[in-house]
């Protein structure tokens, strides 16, 4: 038996798994259309490389990879591209993003595919180009381009295939482990053989899921290839033990140091799900189009898993599980620690949809007000990163970010374990979530500010630069200026006979200065524009100033600041003033008294 | 649906404050009842009286903080802040009394300072240390235990334990000197005499199953409540331990081998005073306390070692009062110094970190 090591902290909610494990996985009716969202992962948007009007087959590439961490998409089944427009995605914040939109044609037809018979006569690299070329994207939930996790510097020696499943009422790995074991230790055999065959290759299960753990072993047992290689772990339940950090520590005893990568301890992590896909990338060519999500809670008649094709309208898989709008309490995409409310149900599946939670009024009833915090410490005992998020509450709170970062606040994972416990009903989650907003922005406004001061200052160092040589063509034509007067000086002295020729030297002298003086000297017309244009540029500038001050003053700026505004505009406005006068100075010149002028 | 967006988490544990202030009422009741059966019916009326006037008095000042009444008296705080000074001032104490501990302990000590979650400083041990350094004749007078009373004299009946605390329900018929010193106070007044003693003379310890008569029992009604919290898990077993270790290993140093300057014996210190109460009930109080299980370590090591220190060498017979709010002082300079180490990070940090 495997060492198995406990994590700090962890809660047990209530699992509600069962309800959804009473059937098998269903495949539900085809959609009217599908959304497919440009960006179904973690990283830049995919490209679009089919046009409203395109017939397209199931599995063609419909969008290619945005950039170096991004995922294809493909058409989950035949049909027509309607539309490449923006739509309802799920997200936390409820946005719209782009996404095609594919009118299913009904004949399901697939495009070619090149699947691989043996895998092991293949390259590391032409597996991994498979992998990216069926926009594969990690099915745990974070979904990252698997192909560029797989793909790390560092040697790996542990691979890790991470079947936890620890968030209460979701059971898509489990079912998917249940009737699928084979293809993921299959997926699992060329995981591990596109890392160059990692001594450890462990797949980890909570020891609330038997049968899955039973089927993965006997699935093992019985590859020829897989036996021996492949080590089927179980561990006690506990949340959040299938957070990536977490397992690590649960079958390792080693920590990702913080702000690293698992690579950097030699180790790669991977869902289930993925394995699975991973398999049915390269032995049949099949790009990621599916994906098995579980619809539960109170407000579906009918629980259970699906194969649900990607980009299937949330509300098409619940009115296929008998959804009741009026019991549901709160529509929760993921599990209920670390999902997000729908606020739409238009919103498609996408490659990270693990769950849809459609739960009733008694079992998400809305959070009573938070309470005051009593530092009760039960949130920093359920803690799986060993913070403190009592003090962390305290300090965001407070707006005191510098102490957010000694308190490690980007250690925190999110798990909700502290909110959970929480006697106070304190949306802890939430107010960190801010904070490391807050922070963020911080920081990148720290960079611009840098960045500006940086400009600045090499345009003053230009500025003095310019003047330092201005300065010494000065200094060199007043010594030029010297040296030929004194050459004419000379010259006088010298040649007493000619002294027109010398006075006519100097002349010349005079002449040329004067005449330069005089082409400085504008026209009336030209003056006139020149003194126009300032007023106008006085204006704008007395304009900018005053709007900038209602600004400030609308936003409910600092007295300070808004102080500083005032002047500028006052002096703005006065600049504005004195180029007024000084147009009208030129256009009406004092005229000389008018008996004065009569007088002969 | 509702229109809200709820942030995950969406479920959460059946535990809420109310309950968990709930858990330190009922946990109290043996060392009450450990009370009431050796000291008559002073601490009920204590406890019951200063539960009462805590609640009008926190309800009025949320009325005048403008916050919603009901919602805030829910939390049980208030309860639990006038039951623990009533278990701590001497039974039969006047009705005064209770109110200006009561008074300072709700008004002064918690909402002065923000209310519930905000206030430094345990309320009911401010309440207790205002009345002890205020009113030090009517701090100091306990009860004789009912079976070391001399012949003839009873502890006060109900009617009468009611007209000694509240003067206006008329004079009480009683027999003289159910008055007397506790364990600490024999200890403290008797230098000059061995340890054994004084064992030998004071029937509250020649007559005692382990170490001092009635004492005992309450101390040990209070370690049978607060051993049950620590099952409930409503706080973990750090500042409790940590205090009683640190107190018991202070008194093994000092026991001089029992001689004329001895502090008294370890048994003697975790089971007399208000050493169990302090250790189960205030010093686990959260607010006040440290935050990391390594700070509450600390921060009880702390309690108990100034316990120890003002019993035996100040000049109060009893000192976890005192104790506490010193600690109280201490605590957010602990809590600075023992941040637990993060996963992933080598070491602990110190909340004063600055950013490289």
């Amino acid at each position: 038996m495997r060492k198995i090591w406990d994590i700090p902290g962890g809660i047990h909610p209530p699992e509600n798994k069962t309800q959804s494990l009473q059937t098998a996985v269903a495949v539900p009716p085809m959609p009217e259309q599908l959304v497919l969202p440009l960006i179904q992962h973690a990283g830049t948007a995919a490209r679009p490389v089919v046009d409203a009007g395109d017939q397209v087959l199931k599995g063609q590439l419909l969008a290619e990879p945005g950039g170096a961490v991004s995922a294809a998409i493909h058409a989950p089944t035949s049909g027509l591209i309607s539309a490449i427009e923006d739509r309802p995605v799920p997200h936390p914040s409820g946005m719209s993003a782009r996404c095609i939109i594919l009118i299913p044609d009904g004949r399901d037809q697939w495009c070619a595919r090149r699947g691989l018979d043996d895998y092991r006569g293949a390259s590391p690299t032409a597996l991994l180009d498979r992998i990216r070329d069926a926009g594969i994207a990690g099915l745990g939930g974070a979904g990252f381009p698997s192909a560029v996790k797989l793909g790390p510097p560092q040697p790996i020696d542990t691979l890790i295939i991470n079947g936890a499943e620890c968030e209460p009422y979701i059971t898509a790995d489990d079912s998917l482990m249940q009737e699928r074991a084979a293809e993921i230790i299959e997926g699992t055999m060329i995981l591990a053989h596109i890392l160059d065959n990692p001594g450890t290759v462990l797949i980890g299960i909570e020891d609330n899921k038997p049968r899955a753990f039973e089927a993965l072993r006997d699935a093992v047992a019985q590859s020829p290839t897989a036996q021996g290689i492949i080590e089927v772990v179980e561990f006690p339940a506990k949340y959040p033990s299938g957070g990536e950090k977490q397992l690590i520590q649960i079958l390792t005893g080693n920590e990702v140091a913080s702000g690293r990568l698992p690579a950097d301890l030699g180790i790669v992590c991977q869902n289930v799900g993925t394995a699975y896909a991973v398999y049915r990338a390269i032995r049949h060519g099949e790009p990621l189009i599916s994906r098995i999500t579980t619809v539960t809670g109170k407000a579906c008649a009918h629980n259970g898993n699906y194969e649900v094709l990607l980009g299937t309208p949330i509300r098409h898989l619940l009115a296929h599980s008998g959804f009741d709008r009026d019991s549901c309490g709160r529509l929760v995409m993921g599990g209920p620690m670390m999902g997000f409310a729908l606020l739409d149900s238009d919103a498609p599946v996408t490659k990270a949809t693990n769950c849809i939670l459609a739960g009733g009024r008694d079992e998400f009833p809305p959070a009573p007000p938070a309470q005051a915090c009593i530092r009760c410490g039960l949130c920093a005992e359920a803690c799986p990163a060993s913070l403190l998020p009592q003090q962390l509450f305290w300090y965001a709170q407070a707006g005191n970010l510098e102490r957010l970062e000694a308190h490690d606040l980007f250690d925190c994972i999110e798990c909700g374990a502290c909110a959970y416990v929480c006697p106070s009903h304190i949306p802890l989650v939430q107010y960190y979530r801010a904070a490391k907003g807050e922070i963020r922005q911080q920081v990148g406004e720290k960079a611009k500010a840098d960045h500006a001061r940086q400009r600045f200052e090499f345009h003053q160092a230009r500025l003095a630069r310019a003047e330092a040589e201005r300065t010494a063509k000065r200094e060199a034509r007043r010594l030029a200026t010297a040296a030929a007067q004194h050459r004419v000086a000379t010259a006088g002295d010298s040649q007493a006979a000619g002294p027109g020729l010398a006075t006519g030297a100097a002349g010349d002298l005079l002449k040329a200065a004067m005449a330069r003086t005089a082409a400085r000297q504008a026209s009336p017309e030209q003056q006139r524009a020149k003194l126009e244009r300032a007023l106008e540029a006085a204006s704008d500038r007395a304009r900018s100033a005053q709007a900038r001050l209602a600004a400030a003053e609308a936003e409910g700026a600092d007295g300070e600041q808004l102080d500083k505004l005032r002047a500028r505009a006052e002096e703005a406005r006065l600049k504005q003033q004195d180029a007024e006068h000084k147009l009208q100075a030129f256009a009406h010149p004092p005229q000389p008294p008018a008996d004065a002028a009569e007088s002969p | 649906m509702t229109s809200t967006r709820p942030s995950s988490p969406h479920g959460h544990a059946p535990l809420d404050t109310s309950a968990i202030m709930r858990c330190v009422l009922l946990a109290t009741i043996p060392g009450l009842v450990a009370l009431t059966w050796n000291f008559g019916w002073g601490s009920l009326i204590n406890v019951l009286l200063a539960s009462a006037l805590a609640v009008a008095i926190e309800a009025a000042i949320i009325a005048a903080r403008k916050r919603p009444i009901i919602f805030y008296l829910r939390d049980n705080s208030a309860l639990v802040t006038a039951c623990l000074l009533g278990l701590a001032l001497p039974p039969l104490a006047p009705w005064w009394l209770v109110a200006i501990g009561t008074v300072f302990a709700i008004a002064i000590a918690k909402h002065l300072y923000g209310g519930l979650g905000f206030n430094p400083f345990n309320p009911a041990m401010v309440g207790y240390v205002v009345l002890l350094i205020s009113f030090p004749v009517q701090m100091t007078a306990w009860i004789t235990p009912r079976d070391l009373l001399p012949e003839g004299v009873d502890l006060p009946g109900l009617w009468q334990s009611l007209q000694i605390v509240f003067p206006l329900l008329g004079t009480p018929e009683l027999s003289d000197g159910f008055t007397g010193a506790t364990p600490l106070d024999v200890f403290k007044q008797q230098s000059g005499l061995l340890v054994a003693q004084i064992y030998q003379q004071e029937p509250l310890f020649n007559r005692a199953e382990i170490t001092s008569y009635g004492w005992e029992w309450v101390n040990l009604g209070f370690l049978a409540g607060g051993a049950w919290l620590v099952y409930r898990k409503i706080f973990t077993w750090h500042a409790p331990l940590a205090m009683l270790a640190a107190l018991a290993i202070m008194a093994a140093l000092f026991y001089d081998g029992g001689s004329s300057t001895s502090g008294g014996s370890p048994l003697l210190h975790l089971l007399s005073g208000a050493t169990m109460l302090g250790a189960f009930f205030i010093v686990t109080d959260p607010v006040t306390s440290a935050v990391s299980r390594r700070g509450r370590l600390i921060y009880g090591a702390g309690v108990g070692i100034l316990v120890y220190i003002i019993r035996v060498w100040g000049s109060y017979p009893d000192a976890v009062a005192f104790a506490v709010l010193l600690m109280n002082f201490a605590a957010p300079l602990i809590d600075n110094y023992t941040l637990p180490r993060t996963y992933g990070h080598d070491r602990p940090r110190k909340a004063t970190e600055k950013k490289q």
